[in-house]
């Protein structure tokens, strides 16, 4: 609801800020002569910029987003191309490639599985239950979003690193969790974690407990309340934390690079690879790997949209204002 | 079925919300629990339903110890302030819900489930909704498909937590004699908890009035409206005309003046006298204990409603009355008051 009103009146914002920044600006005799100008101006003018205005802040959006965001993305799927598709799809065959992107979608996988599980209990913990500590643990929930990628992965080296606190340890044991699937997989949840919870509280929140005691009223046991009453009222919610937590666990470079030992064929995922083979001139397979991520980016951002509509669908039909 | 309640004792943190509550309902009956905000009541229907657990105390169902069950076992329909609808879910699939969530064992298939939640739409009245979303319901609508949800599982009691709280002030009277009918229809145990005196007077055939988590009083609505228990249900019901007396002996004084009235047992001390404003005859200047000046009168329907200015006392007393209209007053008329019925209570700050 809330964030449709914002959609509704952008002019009024707008102008706010463009009056206030006149009188920062201009010194007071120059305060008159603009406050006449505004009554002279039809009440239409005074809710729209002027033309000329609206066309260089519009242009001035535009080709930014053109040369760091649109260019880019050309470029990518140029240079994937620009020894023609034969020479792209073999790229994509080779054994490393490959194994790259068996990689990705397995800790993928792995990581979105475990945050969904994760983020949905914190969520649920933190929307319907009063405790002491609550405000530590949603601070914490964040800590992920607020750490450089690179010290999230050089806290898993300390840890289970060969001089780290439980090296030894692990080593007597012969479990492999630096340098292996396990480190790359804990690192990416670690990083993603935020997503699924995040997009989940504010919903849960809103909806309250009552559907839930309802359902349990009727005789309903918690799992049965869960599977027919709470997951269904926060699926559109789930989907878009999951989209989020994905694209994000696909993409990580920063924190994968600091566990993963960066064994060809065998600890490289696709971000890893693009910079690996960047590196050695292979710019042909180096962009062809990127421009599958940059596909996943794009089928994201579609989903995203078509989720954020079904989000707000889910909670404007309610047209009792006394029922919240 | 039968509901007893003993010395249940609810406290969140610091703040008691239940301080030693016992109740028993009886069979078949409609009872009211009415109170202001923060007095408890909304606490004890949650507790009787499983919703919510005592500190300490005893709520038995039918003489079986309920609170050795979850909410989910108790077999009790609970209907929520804010009908707590199946957002997702339409009419049909809302009422049908506590049907399709039985044990396997004694879930019914799924033709008499049909049949079933057709009988209670009909019931409700509200048949022709049944593919509609809870969205697209008025408040009315929502709160009676709420209430056929309850029924559907066949609950040995029926609670509702401010039933009509949500609506406008049309709808909460037609629901109001609606659920009475309904009542004397199904004729389960049912209790509501309400703040509007109104409402509990006229639906309940008996009133439990609370305040700051106790019982000040429990009657049928008559009971609670003639003979108030303490001045807070005297305040609380109906409205009152309150003055701070002192009594002594048997004597009742207004700011120092005797008025001509029986202390009737109360004990000496300060006190309030309680009247009612319909409870205060009027007649010409001189006759009766009071004395007062007509500041403003307003005449709607059988009575006049009349401001006036008691004179002597401490400065300016204004009470509110109500009067019949077989005489008119006039604004600036000095009039002669006499408490019909009164009842006194110790001053308790």
């Amino acid at each position: 609801m809330s964030t449709q009103s914002s959609f509704v009146t952008p002019a009024t914002p707008l102008r706010a800020y463009a009056s206030t920044a006149d009188l920062a600006i201009s010194p007071p005799s120059h305060r008159e002569a603009s406050d006449r100008a505004r009554v002279v101006a039809s009440p239409k003018d005074l809710r729209t910029e002027p033309a000329p205005v609206r066309f260089v802040i519009i242009a001035l959006a535009v080709s930014f987003l053109t040369v760091f965001v649109v260019l880019p993305l050309v470029v990518v799927f140029a240079s994937a191309f620009s020894k023609g598709i034969s020479a792209y799809f073999a790229a994509l065959a080779e054994p490393e490639a490959l194994s790259a992107i068996r990689l990705t979608l397995l800790v993928a996988a792995i990581s979105v599985t475990l945050n969904l599980v994760f983020g949905v209990v914190a969520a649920w913990a933190i929307a319907k239950f009063e405790f002491r500590g609550k405000t530590f643990l949603i601070t914490l929930i964040d800590l992920p979003f607020s750490v450089s990628p690179v010290i999230s992965g050089l806290v898993f080296v300390l840890l289970f690193g060969a001089q780290g606190y439980w090296g030894t340890w692990l080593q007597a044991n012969n479990i492999h969790i630096l340098f292996a699937v396990p480190g790359i997989a804990l690192a990416t949840i670690f990083v993603t974690f935020p997503f699924v919870a995040r997009s989940l509280i504010p919903l849960m929140q809103e909806q309250g407990t009552q559907e839930e005691e309802a359902a349990i009223s009727l005789g309903a046991s918690g799992l049965q309340t869960f599977f027919r009453v709470t997951l269904p009222n926060i699926k559109w919610g789930l989907l878009y934390g999951v989209l989020l937590c994905n694209a994000r666990a696909m993409g990580e470079f920063g924190a994968v690079s600091v566990v993963s030992g960066h064994i060809r064929g065998e600890t490289n995922t696709m971000p890893l690879l693009v910079e690996i083979l960047y590196n050695e001139y292979q710019f042909v397979a180096s962009f062809a790997i990127a421009s599958l991520l940059a596909m996943l980016a794009l089928i994201t951002l579609v989903v995203k949209t078509v989720l954020e509509q079904r989000l707000d669908e889910g909670q404007t039909p309610r047209d009792d204002p006394s029922d919240h | 079925m039968t509901i007893e309640v003993k010395n249940i004792v609810k406290k969140f943190g610091a703040f008691t919300a239940l301080d030693n509550v016992d109740l028993k309902v009886g069979k078949g009956e409609l009872l009211a629990l009415l109170g202001p905000s923060g007095s408890g009541k909304t606490t004890l229907l949650r507790i009787i339903a499983g919703l919510d657990w005592p500190d300490a105390g005893e709520v038995r169902i039918d003489g079986e110890d309920a609170l050795g069950h979850g909410a989910s076992e108790r077999h009790v329909g609970f209907v929520f302030q804010h009908y707590a609808l199946f957002r997702h879910m339409t009419v049909f699939e809302n009422v049908a819900f506590g049907l399709r969530v039985q044990p396997r064992a004694i879930r019914k298939d799924e033709a008499t489930i049909r049949a079933r939640v057709k009988e209670l739409l009909d019931l409700v009245q509200l048949d022709w909704l049944a593919n509609r979303y809870p969205s697209q319901l008025s408040g009315g609508q929502r709160q009676r498909i709420a209430l056929a949800r309850a029924l559907a599982i066949e609950p040995r009691i029926l609670l509702l937590d401010e039933p009509f709280g949500a609506l406008d002030a049309k709808v909460r009277k037609e629901l109001r004699q609606w659920l009475r009918s309904l009542h004397s229809e199904i004729h389960v145990t049912s209790i509501f908890v309400t703040h509007d005196q109104e409402e509990a007077l006229e639906v309940a055939n008996r009133v439990v009035v609370m305040d700051k988590g106790r019982i000040e009083q429990i009657g049928t609505p008559g009971d609670v409206y003639d003979n108030p228990a303490t001045a807070f249900v005297h305040g609380f019901i109906g409205e009152s005309i309150v003055l701070p007396v002192e009594v002594t002996g048997g004597s009742v004084r207004l700011g120092g003046r005797p008025l001509n009235i029986a202390a009737g047992g109360a004990a000496s001390g300060a006190s309030k006298l309680f009247v009612r404003r319909h409870d205060m005859q009027i007649g010409p200047a001189g006759t009766g204990s009071l004395e007062g000046a007509v500041r403003h009168v307003r005449s709607f329907g059988p009575i006049q409603r009349a401001e006036i200015a008691l004179s002597g006392g401490e400065g300016k007393t204004v009470i509110e009355i109500d009067a019949p209209r077989d005489r008119e007053l006039q604004a600036g008329e000095i009039i002669g008051l006499q408490p019909r019925r009164y009842r006194i209570f110790a001053a308790q700050d």
